[in-house]
This record gives structure tokens, C-alpha cells and sequence, in this order.
């Protein structure tokens, strides 16, 4: 095209349907130019495959299994109650992290312990995975925050088997439980599960939140002074001696019994975990459903102590997102898949809740601190 | 091209390409990280957060810019509805440049999360810690997100439409 084509001044002033009718293929280019981009911003976004593994999917999942969300609360881990107290590194800690909350000086610490229900009302005898939700607040800005259960591991080690899980698990109508066949039918495709389910019915049951102890479940990787970076899991280790219940006894117990007894055990006095990193040797396989050999190097990092309890209604610890991805500097997320799956579907779980208003928690009106 | 474009003054242009690259981009990552699970999503968040408060930091300079040397005139001959709508969508695309880091900043604050960027820097809340100011915002950031989209595509549109049917010098002005 020659510059003539392009000079204004040869071209009387038409009105733009004219000019658009006089240039139909530039016309329909520009509107192709259009649509892809807007195509392209769609298909980002996954609008245009529906199939893709997204937050909203499997949160959506995850509430139809229990019979739809409770509003306002958490769409796991909803039945809870607020913690506080503080966290002081070890120096031991500090050689395998840099990470400012393993600085040495005691650090404020919020959190939540709770059980693994949708239901905020659950009966504290049905329920068998208690977790443990903290931020460790260093001065600086350097956050950490976890959530970490009592289980041994995860039953799954992908995003995708996760939502497998949960469509097996989907309650027949008419039993209101899951169906065996189809639970089974996971089962036998999913060994890492199938492996869980018997950690899970062979491992004691603490009778208590304040006697259990908590695993990071994924994997991280911890950051030395020198840049080392290995991959370690964590555990909260609890100081108060193991004790379990007998099934007829919880069954006997009310429904907050867990609840009751942390309010009457740190009246006694402060509650104590010790964090201990297991660090992997080469060739670990880094998936939450695999336990690592016991013989792996642990390090003692550091103490938790807890010194005040707080029904969710007043206290600091419901209007918190606790994102295992919120690491300070010191601390990276690892090649393990599940992490950043979890923190999509908290951060859609609390978008989801907080727009909704919230009824009382089961636990409502008490607090309690030591001594 | 011809020595009679009045083109934007070369900060003015800077200012321009490099927000396009940066706002497109933002565009992108954002609706991209909300709707994925894999493990780009982390890595997605924090280079969103980090490019959200540069975009900022930019627009105000541009906006300075445009007030110390304004942009050239459009074609005289150009019909008075296209002249409004460019003069709006101008209007509209800085007061989104502007809303939708804000809106974000004020978003995580009141949602309670820490804000890095740079991966290291911690910036102060803009507001206090409230989930439900939360909820609203976050659906807000969403919104705007979708109109900046919507009014980058009628931009784009337009600067073609100027290019390539009109065959006038706006396009040319801006390169």
C-alpha cells in the first residue's frame, strides 16, 4: 500500500458504517483480532475447559459431599476454636532454616486447632483427624503459617487424586454414606490410599488436641544461612503425654468433649509442642501419601507454647486464611503437588465465606488461659 | 512514516508500551491464578502482587506525564461519539490502572493476609482486618478486572480501527 492510500486528505470524510463497508476484510481481521484475544483471556481463565482441575471444582465437590457448606465457616476443618501463645527457635533451627521466626527470641503466635469436619456442629466422637492451624509472627513482616494434621501422611498424593477421592466418596442418596463399590473401586486404583486407610485404622486416637501431635503432611523446603535448600516435612510434637480413649468412652463423652477439656487443660498451665523437621535423604519420594524411612535426621527447631484458648465467636483465629504458601523468606514451597492445590482451594474457601454471615460456633462464649 | 505525525511525546510512549506489556500481562496471570491448581499458582500470585504495585507506582508518573505534555489532538474530521468514547475510555482505562492495585492492596488488608513483593518486601495494611470489607473487594477486583479487559479490547479495536479503516495517523502517533 503506498502512502497515498494512507493520507486522510484523499479520502472524503465518510461515516463510520461507510468506511467499515468500504474495507470489509480489514473490517473482519480487526473483529478476528478481537475474538482471539478475548478467546485467549477466556481459555486462561478456564472458561473454555470446563474439565480443568480448578478451585471452585473441587470446592464445589467437597460441599455437595456434605450435603451442601455451612455459611460462614471453613468447607474443611470447620469445627474449631482459637489458640495463642508464642514460638521460640532453636538455634539448631536456625542452621537449617533462615527463616526470622527461628531467630531465637520468643515470637506471638495465633492459630486454631480443629477437627477434619464440614460440619461446625459435628460430634466431637465422630470425628477422627484433628488439626492444627498456626501463624508465627516475627517482627519483620516474615510470616508463617501452616496447617498441619494428625494424620500419618495424606491418602493422596495429587491434585487429582484428591478430587478422585471426593467423587468416590460422593454419599449415595439413598444410604446418605458413600458407596462401597465405587470407594472400593478407588481403592484398588489407588494404593497410596488404600495404604492410608490402614495407617489411618492402626494408629491410636489422642483423647485430646492438647496430647496430639501434628505432621506438615507435604513437603517444603527449608533454606539454610548458606542457601542450602532441603526438603523436610514437620511435626508439632506434643509435650503433654499420649493418651487414648476408648470408643464407648468418646461415645459417652459430649459433643464438644475435645473442646471442654483443652478450656480445662490450659487452665493448668501453658500447652507445649516441639517442632521437629525430618529432613529427606536423596531419593525420598517427595508425596504426601509415601512416609519417609523413621531412621531420617530430625531436628529439634523449636517450642510452641500455648497460653490462651478462645471460643471462634470472639477470638482472633476465624477470620484467618491459614494458606500453607504464606513462608517467609527461609522457607519454599517443593516439588510436592498438593501445596499449592491446597492453597487455591483455601483462598476460594475463604472467599466463599467471608461474604457469608455466621451463625454461632459450637463452642461459643469461652476463653480460658494458663496460669 | 511521514514527517507530519504528531506523535506522542517519547516518554508518553514509554509510559504506554510498557504499561500495555505490563497490564496485559497482569490481565493474564490474574484471571489465570484464580482458575488454576497446579503448581505455577503460587509463583503466578507473587509475581501478580509484585507487578499490581509497579503498575502503580507507573501510573502515577503517567498520569504527571499526560498533565506536563498532553497527548496530540485526534483527527479533526473524527465523528463527536468517537471522539467522546476515546476521551472515556481514556478516563476509564487510568481510573482502573489505578482502582484495580488499589483495590487489591486493600483486598489482601482486609482479608488479613500478609503482602509481599519482590518476594521479600512486606507492605504495611491499607486496611483494617475485615472479612466481609474483604469479600467485597475481592468480588470488586474481579469486576474492575473484566471492565479493564473490556475496555483494553475497545481500545485495541479502536487503535486497528484508526490503523487500518479510517487509515489516520492515531495509531501511528502512539509508535
Amino acid at each position: 500500500m503506498s502512502d497515498n492510500d494512507l493520507d486522510p486528505a484523499r479520502e472524503p470524510a465518510a461515516d463510520t458504517v461507510t468506511l467499515l463497508r468500504r474495507r470489509p476484510v480489514q473490517a473482519a481481521g480487526i473483529a478476528v483480532v478481537l475474538a482471539g484475544v478475548a478467546g485467549a483471556f477466556l481459555y486462561v481463565g478456564g472458561y473454555l475447559t470446563p474439565g480443568r482441575l480448578g478451585s471452585d471444582r473441587i470446592l464445589n465437590a467437597m460441599e455437595a459431599n456434605a450435603g451442601g457448606a455451612h455459611a460462614g465457616y471453613r468447607r474443611a476443618h470447620a469445627k474449631g476454636i482459637c489458640i495463642a501463645g508464642s514460638f521460640t527457635g532453636d538455634p539448631a533451627g536456625a542452621a537449617l532454616s533462615r527463616a526470622a521466626v527461628f531467630g531465637g527470641g520468643a515470637i506471638p503466635v495465633t492459630g486454631r486447632l480443629a477437627e477434619g469436619t464440614p460440619d461446625p456442629y459435628a460430634k466431637d466422637a465422630d470425628n477422627g483427624v484433628r488439626s492444627m492451624a498456626l501463624s508465627l509472627q516475627p517482627p519483620g513482616g516474615a510470616e508463617w503459617r501452616m496447617a498441619i494434621n494428625d494424620t500419618p501422611g495424606l491418602h493422596v498424593s495429587t491434585p487429582e487424586d484428591f478430587y478422585a477421592n471426593i467423587v468416590a466418596s460422593k454419599p449415595d442418596p439413598a444410604t446418605g454414606k458413600p458407596d462401597p463399590a465405587r470407594m472400593a473401586a478407588f481403592l484398588a486404583t489407588h494404593p497410596e490410599a488404600a495404604a492410608f486407610k490402614a495407617r489411618m485404622q492402626a494408629k491410636p486416637l489422642a483423647s485430646g488436641f492438647a496430647n496430639d501431635s501434628y505432621n506438615s503432611i507435604n513437603g517444603f523446603l527449608f533454606v539454610a544461612p548458606d542457601g542450602t535448600r532441603r526438603l523436610v516435612r514437620w511435626s508439632m510434637q506434643a509435650e503433654d503425654s499420649f493418651a487414648t480413649l476408648a470408643p464407648e468412652v468418646r461415645k459417652a463423652r459430649s459433643a464438644n468433649y475435645l473442646f471442654d477439656d483443652l478450656l480445662v487443660r490450659i487452665r493448668q498451665g501453658p500447652i507445649r509442642w516441639r517442632l521437629i523437621a525430618t529432613v529427606a535423604a536423596p531419593g525420598d519420594p517427595n508425596r504426601a501419601a509415601v512416609l519417609w524411612p523413621a531412621d531420617r535426621r530430625q531436628v529439634a527447631m523449636g517450642v510452641l507454647t500455648i497460653d490462651r484458648v478462645e471460643s471462634e465467636a470472639t477470638g482472633n483465629c476465624r477470620d484467618i486464611n491459614y494458606d500453607p504458601l504464606i513462608l517467609p523468606p527461609g522457607i519454599a514451597p517443593s516439588d510436592d503437588p498438593i501445596p499449592f492445590a491446597r492453597s487455591a482451594v483455601y483462598a476460594t474457601s475463604f472467599r466463599r465465606r467471608s461474604g457469608e454471615q455466621t451463625p454461632p460456633p459450637a463452642v461459643a462464649g469461652q476463653s480460658a488461659e494458663a496460669k | 512514516m511521514r514527517a507530519q505525525v504528531k506523535r506522542f511525546p517519547l516518554l508518553s510512549r514509554i509510559f504506554h508500551w510498557t504499561m500495555a506489556v505490563l497490564v496485559l500481562a497482569m490481565l493474564f496471570i490474574g484471571i489465570g491464578m484464580v482458575s488454576t491448581t497446579s503448581d505455577r499458582y503460587n509463583m503466578l500470585f507473587a509475581v501478580h502482587r509484585t507487578i499490581g504495585i509497579v503498575i502503580l507506582v507507573l501510573v502515577a508518573g503517567r498520569l504527571i506525564n499526560r498533565l506536563l505534555n498532553p497527548p496530540p489532538a485526534l483527527p479533526s474530521d473524527l465523528p463527536r461519539w468517537q471522539r467522546v468514547a476515546a476521551g472515556l475510555s481514556h478516563v476509564v482505562l487510568y481510573a482502573l490502572m489505578f482502582a484495580l492495585p488499589i483495590v487489591g492492596w486493600a483486598m489482601l488488608s482486609a482479608g488479613g493476609y500478609p503482602i509481599l513483593i519482590f518476594g521479600t518486601l512486606a507492605l504495611p495494611p491499607i486496611l483494617p482486618h475485615d472479612v466481609a470489607t474483604f469479600a467485597v473487594l475481592r468480588t470488586a477486583h474481579s469486576a474492575l478486572a473484566f471492565l479493564l479487559f473490556a475496555t483494553f479490547l475497545a481500545h485495541l479495536g479502536a487503535a486497528l480501527f484508526h490503523r487500518f479503516i479510517r487509515r489516520d495517523d492515531v495509531l501511528q502517533s502512539m509508535t
